[in-house]
């Protein structure tokens, strides 16, 4: 079963409530993580993971054969983002431009054209303490497309664990989406059975939480509702979840005790254990009505 | 003419409440009348609510093309699917289809397609706007749900702002970015004259600071920081601010944590102007002052 983790306005608590689902399912059963925000993850500052592998992945771009090239400019022609051009006895690629979709190779009629990997960001995986097989997706520094890493990201599967290792429980994966409502959220959607939203009462937390809703149902997946940093704002969230029938499945205070421990790189369960029964209930309900 | 870009990597660390203040306060003070507001965070947008301006234009934003298959033309030999990297087009009930929010628009199953029963269409992806707010002129946008953010739509944004701060000669374009570093900052900070970064003494907001500031730097842009809700985690905005020292960033200031920001926020309106006297005001009219030192002469050291 796969739960992804979004939110639309950025800091609402995403990473916050993924790290702490994870951890209370890690307890009976075998988790995945995956931190799908490849500009800015954050996932394992509260996981720890000993990350141990690490795969450069990126998108793949075309290299002419200059022997072969006749110049008849077909590539220039079926590039829809003009990162190919021919210039009098040359064919140059714009890399930064090119999303890799191999349209220039199939249509070259010479066969000049191969593909070489242009790397664009990293896959690092590894395990937590707790068993909790982990992966999250690295975009580099000046590029400008996620998406690409996400998929590689998704495709991720973790080493089989040692033999003798206990094989019990059900196999969750929990997804850490990015902040917005474009295109990276929606691959991180893609193929998930559940979204839990994380949002916080306020018109800003409110005005996005209805992008990614708009996202869930036209992927006709199931969403509930955690409201975080309850009591600033106003309670104009709770009455948007009652009149589009999203249920709030969990409600974490304002409290700076909690701002604190979070701040310091805490999973909320580990500083709060008090929470542990709450996550505990959360997971059952999404699983119970992902099974209904 | 000088554009500002307020930018985070984290999100939700209080960009567009800095932005709405400091649009307040340049309202009041020498820029009165000569600033000019733009929203960059176009898949969040966010400033309107706070800023709740009169909307003037509303048009639609083409942000690109989608494959269409033609049923009537299509003979089911599934050559589109095969080419697709993007995992856009799928068999459904013996017929194949395009799932509009996957495709690239790069047009290969166009070109791989024996029938040529694939055709482009161009895509309405959004709308962008312009608005009057109390403090000047707004130019926002909004990516509908779902949509590719490749940064045309914030580019357009911008440089709707930027001809209209050039026609009306206005000094100060006020950018409100979005958080990350992909595409869409880039497009933000792209002919900024400086970014102010807002982050948090949080474990995440110090890591996605420094991703963000290598950012700003790769495209050669100066950077000042400023640390929200400084203290929350004392000891985290100290890591900061010895980060930023030992790089040579200038940390121009801390902003406490102060409920206020989310009561402004419901009562629409900038903090500076619904509380001015509350801690987080205060932190901030001392914080507009320094950047208005660093736009107008860029080498100067603010005395923080």
């Amino acid at each position: 079963m796969r739960i992804v983790v979004a939110s639309g306005k950025g800091g609402t608590g995403k990473t916050t409530v993924a790290t702490s689902l994870a951890r209370v399912a890690a307890e009976r059963d075998r988790v995945r993580f995956l931190d799908c925000d490849v500009e800015a993850p954050n996932a394992a500052l509260f996981l720890h993971p000993v990350l141990d592998s690490h795969r450069e992945v990126g998108i793949r771009v075309p290299r002419v054969d200059a022997d072969a090239c006749t110049y008849c400019g077909r590539c220039a022609e079926v590039c829809q983002f003009n990162a190919i051009a021919v210039v009098g006895q040359k064919t140059l690629v714009f890399d930064d431009l090119c999303h890799g979709c191999g349209s220039c190779t199939w249509n070259c009629p010479e066969q000049a054209i191969s593909e070489q990997l242009a790397v664009t960001g990293v896959i690092d995986s590894g395990q937590t303490a707790e068993g909790i097989a982990f992966a999250q997706g690295v975009m580099n520094v000046g590029q400008t497309m996620g998406v690409p890493i996400l998929r590689e990201l998704k495709q991720w599967t973790a080493a089989p664990p040692p033999v003798g290792h206990d094989l019990r429980g059900r196999a969750l994966e929990i997804r850490d989406a990015p902040p917005g409502a474009s295109c990276p959220v929606v691959e991180t959607m893609r193929g998930a059975d559940f979204v839990l939203l994380v949002t916080e009462p306020t018109p800003f937390g409110l005005h996005d939480l209805k992008q990614v809703v708009a996202i869930a149902r036209e992927l006709g997946l199931p969403a509930g509702v955690v409201i975080n940093r309850d009591g600033i704002g106003d309670d104009a969230v709770a009455a948007y979840c009652a009149e589009s029938d999203l249920p709030i499945l969990l409600r974490i205070p304002m409290e700076r005790r909690i701002a604190e421990a979070i701040a310091s790189g805490q999973p909320l369960v580990e500083a709060e254990p008090r929470y542990r029964p709450e996550f505990q209930t959360l997971l059952e309900h999404i699983v119970a009505g992902v099974n209904a | 003419m000088k554009q500002l870009v307020i930018l985070s990597g984290k999100g939700g660390t209080g960009k567009t409440s800095v932005t709405a203040a400091f649009a307040h306060l340049a309202s009041q003070g020498p820029f009165a009348d000569r600033i000019l507001l733009a929203d960059a965070d176009v898949d969040a947008a966010n400033l309107e609510l706070v800023l709740q301006p009169r909307r003037l234009d509303t048009r639609p934003f083409s942000g690109g093309q989608v494959a269409v298959i033609d049923a009537d033309i299509c003979m089911t030999c599934g050559d589109c699917e095969s080419v697709c990297r993007f995992d856009a087009i799928a068999e459904m009930d013996g017929r194949f289809v395009v799932d509009p929010i996957a495709c690239d628009g790069c047009a290969a199953c166009v070109y791989q397609c024996p029938a040529e029963g694939i055709h482009m269409e161009e895509q309405t992806v959004g709308e962008v706007a312009v608005s009057e707010s109390r403090y000047g002129p707004l130019h926002h946008a909004h990516l509908y749900p779902g949509q590719e953010n490749s940064g045309k739509l914030v580019t357009q944004v911008k440089e709707r702002a930027r001809q209209q701060a050039l026609d009306e000669s206005r000094q100060l374009v006020l950018v409100d970015g979005p958080p990350g570093i992909g595409c869409p900052v880039i497009a933000a900070v792209s002919g900024a004259d400086l970014a102010l970064l807002v982050t948090e003494p949080t474990v995440s907001g110090i890591h996605d600071l420094r991703r963000a500031l290598q950012t700003v730097q790769h495209f050669g842009v100066p950077a000042l920081v400023c640390i929200n809700k400084a203290d929350v985690y004392p000891k985290g905005a100290q890591d900061i601010e010895a980060d930023c020292l030992a790089n040579g960033i200038n940390a121009i200031g801390q902003i406490p944590f102060d409920l206020s920001i989310a009561s402004a926020m419901v009562a629409g309106e900038a903090v500076t102007a619904y509380r001015p006297d509350a801690p987080a005001s205060l932190a901030l009219t001392a914080l507009w002052e320094r950047v208005v030192t660093c736009l107008i002469a860029p080498d100067a050291t603010p005395d923080t």
